[in-house]
């Protein structure tokens, strides 16, 4: 049995599926944020897997980009959750709520 | 044979550790289930030939990013925020009909063009050294690369400008 390219898609789909889950059902900032990785991570699966089905070097160089986005975001977002812990003491998003009408 | 043994076992490790992650009532344990996930997906990379992504998926994420998660949720506590109760009613089940629906759309949606498409690797030659890929990287992508590290700068930039501003010690310095 050979192993298509279909599989990977497949698995990353369920991978982002999974992390999509992650970030509706959990309310820790940072577990949320962690499902945003996974999302990332099962794109970038996708992409070497066409760039391997096509035969083409670019997926894995787009994969590449997304990583450096990825870390960038990273870098971002867990100072903004700090700087949001700092002032709130909690990394609860539901407590965030000022902006409520 | 071989290669579709790898696949299962490491296919099945990334789909459980990313459930982990996911239902684990505590921050580190997510942040274990993620590291998991992702050193799968690395093995992965390396089944599909793109040794150099394998090898920086294993020092960015598996590495830095990761270190950096830990490091976030040591200093910030691990204190357990989902403890209180839906904020939505019935938010698990919706959750599970919305991921459990996109997973379907997606392979529903995809399936048009997988199936028409080439299958079972039509070019196997393919081969992501550093070489191969650099030469992608700095021949069509020169640009691209180096507004990447023009993003990276300013992510430290602005990294650094959170944690400084709205401290006492700017504001000190504001008022001066």
């Amino acid at each position: 049995m050979i192993i298509t390219t279909t599989w990977y898609l497949v698995l990353a789909a369920a991978l982002f599926s999974i992390g999509v889950s992650g970030v509706l059902i959990r309310r820790n900032a940072l577990v949320m944020f962690m499902s945003i990785e996974l999302m990332l991570n099962s794109v970038n699966l996708t992409f070497v897997a066409v760039s391997k089905d096509l035969g083409l070097v670019e997926g894995q160089v787009a994969a590449l980009f997304v990583m450096v986005v990825a870390a960038a975001e990273v870098t971002v977002g867990l100072a903004i959750i700090v700087a949001v812990f700092r002032r709130k003491a909690s990394a609860n998003i539901d407590e965030l709520a000022e902006l409520k009408g | 044979m071989g290669e579709l043994i790898v696949f299962v076992i490491f296919a099945t490790v990334a789909l459980a550790s990313a459930v982990a992650m996911v239902s684990a009532r505590n921050p580190v344990y997510s942040a274990i289930g993620l590291l998991g996930a992702m050193f799968s997906i690395a093995i992965l990379y390396v089944l599909l030939d793109a040794h150099f992504v394998a090898a920086v998926q294993v020092i960015v994420y598996a590495g830095a990013v990761m270190t950096l998660f830990l490091f976030v949720i040591m200093l910030i506590g691990v204190d357990n925020p989902d403890a209180y109760g839906p904020a939505v009613p019935a938010q698990k089940v919706m959750t599970w009909v919305v991921s459990v629906g996109l997973f379907a759309a997606i392979v529903l949606a995809g399936r048009a063009a997988w199936v028409t498409g080439s299958d079972a690797f039509g070019t196997p030659d393919l081969n992501g050294t550093i070489e191969k890929v650099s030469d992608e990287l700095f021949g069509t992508w020169t640009v691209v690369f180096l507004s990447t590290v023009m993003l990276l700068t300013i992510a430290a930039v602005g990294t650094i400008a959170l944690a400084y501003f709205g401290t006492e010690v700017a504001d000190e310095e504001a008022t001066l």
